[in-house]
């Protein structure tokens, strides 16, 4: 028996030797990632995570700094040859195999883009606007549009560029298997388990910064509260998306260090406008079917809004980990209105204001929404219901799983209802043409406009903008539509929400406005 | 025999068309998945494009219609959100599953008899009442909450063990397994206890019972008579008698440990395949949701027809009534 017993200890002890002695550990960086990388394709899935994964291994022409800004990346710089022409200068910059990266690989890129087979949610959507593009030398490329385009340079933003050696129609499965999974990124493609983790190691050719770690496990640990316990046992060194619940006692926590900012993505509720008559879940005090949609009425949207003490949603429902807000974008960005503070909280207005629409005995509503889709998603509108009932709308909440939710919102099954909108590109057209604009299918504008607003002067302002090549006169432009549209309520905002990381003490996270969790930007405190 | 397992065989080709159908007009009803997968900066024209390139705007039955087709051509589609064939992805995460339940089924017969048969024996002692009012908390207390203080306690606290995910794995047959590696057998220690307290309970209880019932009976009084040992009146005359109905469960077990492993696997960062599953219901990715169901259905048929086997390798009677 003893023999035996003695030469499995020793065996055990053997592999456990291997196993620490593999890699230097001071070298490694485990991230925690919230959510499933779908795809190594870069240009598959148009989904967060799969973007903050490929920000590792594949770079675009233009990148953006933490705080949202735009910097220049494979692009050195770029320019307007004429209203319907931009030139893009390239940098010197070298392909995880090897070969350097030239012009030919972004007109290969942009070529690809809308011919990735089965994708459901296609890049293309980026790549659009370009109409073809003329390699002028290995740095210099030029890309024509069909109308003036100033967005351009932030759609390029999302486009990762990839290797023409990979030939016509590279398949997505084999990025997957890591035979195409080349970029010209600071990490280098090792290994993806689909669902659990994806080993990255740094590449010694990339032209910028060298990043601190070797080696990057990004891992996928999508519950909440094994994320948390998975930090404080020492086995990630960051976690992203923090849940508010563990913000108190990770305060608090000698182990961690938190690194947060205000994002761009906000909270709000959408208002029916769809329904002339008889919008779905609104009716009279007493249940009665009411003749015309009271949401119609811009002192019964106001009203709605005075009523919400946001301070207090942010304070009790969020712990924090957001800030009120009545437009899209966050202070500092690119057309942030100034003039434009958060509604405050005034319930006496409120009641004086549905008493001039003829609602003195107040309104019957039901107030939707997702319980698994934004942070805190089913509270968030059941502080709402209790703040609207102290002004005498009679509020119910109905929270749903988002997969049945969202079809039945884009199908205005709703009349109020809780949305989110991340802005990607930083810029307050974005979330003007997607959801202000008047639905039109034909010209591709209001696509996320689910509540059906429609108002001709902002639509009109929107076309200005569109039209105007010059930053600082599109800036003015785009502000002064999103001050029009705010004021007449389409939508009540509620909150930015926070991004927050937490690191193991001793490391610190330069926080990024845009969601992404980098090892790039994971350091070791001084 | 022949014409027992023709009509086993013709039942479970009906359940697997039954919940295919109800898996399709289940799908539909609860919403259309292009909506969650799309970009929300899509156009509408983009939105249409989508949907026409995944087949959904077709009429349902038409959509079923080319599933079964495919289907029979041994194709159970891509998955819409991975890109990859969905009996691949399910293949993919299977063995990371398996080991997980078959060490979580181990555990449970490896506590399970011992404890339950000592409790059976010594009922009104201190350690036997104690395992009993043990196997209530196993019973009752929700795996979510077990597998946080499980990782609270070992991975945070103490710091033996790590918290979450799949360790290293070593190839076997061409598959990646874990326990095969000193680094996988301590990630897998965590989940497999979790996974186990419930069956450990159940087999704890259905021995306990078992032996109850079985002391008192002639046959045990005249073993014991006839001068037997008391170990082999107990190992042998005992053990072999209470094991009928106690395999019977562990087989149904194994077959909802493996189907649904969901929760343990989402609290440890498990890669198996009830993450899969779950991920895959959010999106309503439906060639992995019918593929998966599919398989288990399948799996829970084959399982039953083992315990049956097995039914008559343990049990002298059961073999006679069938020659019968």
């Amino acid at each position: 028996m003893m023999p035996t017993f003695r030469s499995l200890t020793g065996l055990m002890l053997s592999l456990a030797i291997c196993q620490t002695s593999g890699v230097a550990r001071a070298q490694t960086l485990s991230i925690a990632s919230s959510a499933p990388v779908t795809s190594i394709d870069p240009h598959y899935h148009t989904l967060a995570p799969n973007e903050s994964f490929s920000a590792h291994v594949y770079e675009r022409l233009v990148a953006r700094d933490a705080s949202g800004a735009m910097i220049p990346a494979l692009a050195l710089s770029w320019k307007l040859r004429d209203e319907k022409t931009w030139e893009f200068k390239l940098r010197d910059a070298k392909f995880h195999d090897g070969t350097p990266f030239t012009a030919e690989d972004v007109a290969y890129t942009l070529n690809r883009v809308p011919r990735v087979k089965n994708s459901p949610a296609s890049y293309s959507i980026y790549t659009k606007a370009v109409t073809s593009s003329e390699v002028v030398d290995p740095h210099t490329i030029l890309l024509h549009t069909d109308t003036a385009y100033p967005l351009l340079p932030t759609d390029l933003g999302s486009v990762a560029i990839i290797s023409h050696k990979l030939g016509a129609d590279p398949a997505t499965e084999d990025f997957n298997s890591g035979k195409n999974a080349i970029g010209t990124g600071p990490y280098r493609f090792i290994s993806y388990k689909p669902g659990d983790r994806i080993e990255l190691e740094r590449f010694d050719g990339y032209w910028g910064e060298k990043p601190h770690w070797k080696q990057v496990i990004y891992r996928m640990l999508t519950n909440d509260a094994s994320r948390t316990a998975a930090l404080l046992a020492g086995d990630v060194g960051i976690i992203e998306f923090v849940p508010p619940t563990d913000l108190p006692s990770l305060r608090k926590d000698a182990r961690v260090t938190l690194a947060e900012v205000v994002s761009n993505r906000s909270i709000f509720l959408w208002l029916d406008h769809s329904h002339e008559a008889g919008t779905p879940n609104v009716t009279g005090p007493n249940g009665e079917v009411l003749e015309k949609n009271p949401l119609l009425d811009h002192r019964v949207r106001l009203a709605l809004s005075l009523a919400i003490n946001r301070a207090g949603i942010v304070d009790r429902v969020m712990e924090g980990a957001a800030i009120p807000t009545d437009q899209y974008l966050r202070p500092g960005s690119f057309s942030y209105v100034p003039d434009l503070p958060p509604h405050p909280y005034d319930p006496e207005k409120a009641k004086a204001l549905l008493a001039e629409a003829g609602f003195p005995k107040g309104l019957k509503v039901t107030i939707n929404g997702p319980n698994d889709r934004y942070v805190n998603d089913a509270k968030i509108i059941q502080a709402v219901a209790q703040m609207w009932q102290r002004i005498g709308v009679q509020t119910t909440v109905e929270a749903m799983p988002w997969n049945n939710y969202v079809s039945r919102a884009g199908k205005q099954e709703f009349s109020v209802f809780l949305l989110g909108w991340g802005v990607g590109s930083g810029e307050g057209l974005n979330p003007l043409r997607a959801q202000i604009a008047t639905w039109n299918p034909t010209r591709g504008l209001g696509t996320a406009n689910r509540g059906r607003y429609s108002n001709p002067a902002v639509d009109t302002l929107i076309d200005q903008a569109m039209g105007t090549m010059d930053d600082g006169a599109r800036e003015k432009i785009i502000q002064k539509a999103m001050k029009l549209a705010m004021d007449d309520v389409p939508v009540i905002q509620l909150h930015l929400q926070k991004n927050i990381w937490a690191t193991r003490k001793g490391l610190v996270y330069e926080p990024r406005v845009t969601e992404e969790t980098l090892a790039m930007g994971v350091r070791e405190a001084k | 025999m022949i014409t027992w397992t023709i009509r086993r065989l013709f039942q479970a080709c009906f359940v697997v068309l039954a919940m295919t159908v109800i898996v399709f007009v289940g799908v539909h009803v609860i919403g259309n998945p292009v909506d969650i997968l799309i970009s929300p900066e899509a156009d509408q024209a983009e939105r249409a494009r989508i949907i026409a390139s995944m087949g959904l705007d077709q009429p349902l039955w038409r959509q079923y219609a080319y599933f079964l087709y495919d289907a029979l051509h041994g194709n159970l589609g891509r998955s819409f959100v991975f890109n990859e064939p969905a009996l691949k992805l399910i293949a993919q995460r299977m063995p990371a599953t398996l080991e997980l339940a078959i060490t979580a089924v181990l555990f449970s017969m490896l506590f399970g008899v011992p404890l339950g048969l000592y409790a059976g024996l010594k009922p009104d002692g201190l350690f036997g009442r104690t395992i009993m009012a043990g196997s209530i908390l196993g019973f009752s207390l929700p795996s979510f909450w077990v597998g946080l203080m499980l990782i609270m306690v070992f991975a945070v606290q103490l710091g033996w063990l790590p918290s979450t995910g799949r360790g290293q794995t070593e190839t076997l047959f061409g598959v990646p397994w874990s326990f095969l590696t000193w680094d996988g057998l301590r990630h897998m220690l965590m989940p497999a206890v979790n996974l186990s307290l419930f069956n450990i309970s159940l087999v704890l209880r259905l021995t306990r019972a078992g032996v109850r019932e079985t002391l008192p009976m002639d046959f045990v009084k005249f073993a014991r008579a006839k001068g037997l040992s008391p170990q082999r009146v107990i190992f042998v005359h005992v053990l072999k008698n209470i094991m009928i109905p106690v395999v019977t469960v562990l087989g149904l077990e194994l077959g909802s440990t493996i189907a649904f492993a969901v929760v343990t696997e989402s609290v440890f960062a498990w890669p198996g395949m009830g993450k899969l599953i779950i991920d895959s219901i959010n999106v309503l990715d439906r060639p992995v949701i019918v593929a998966y169901l599919m398989m288990i259905v399948l799996l829970f048929i084959t399982i039953n027809l083992v315990v049956d086997i097995l039914y008559m390798v343990l049990d002298p009677r059961v073999r006679l009534e069938r020659k019968s």
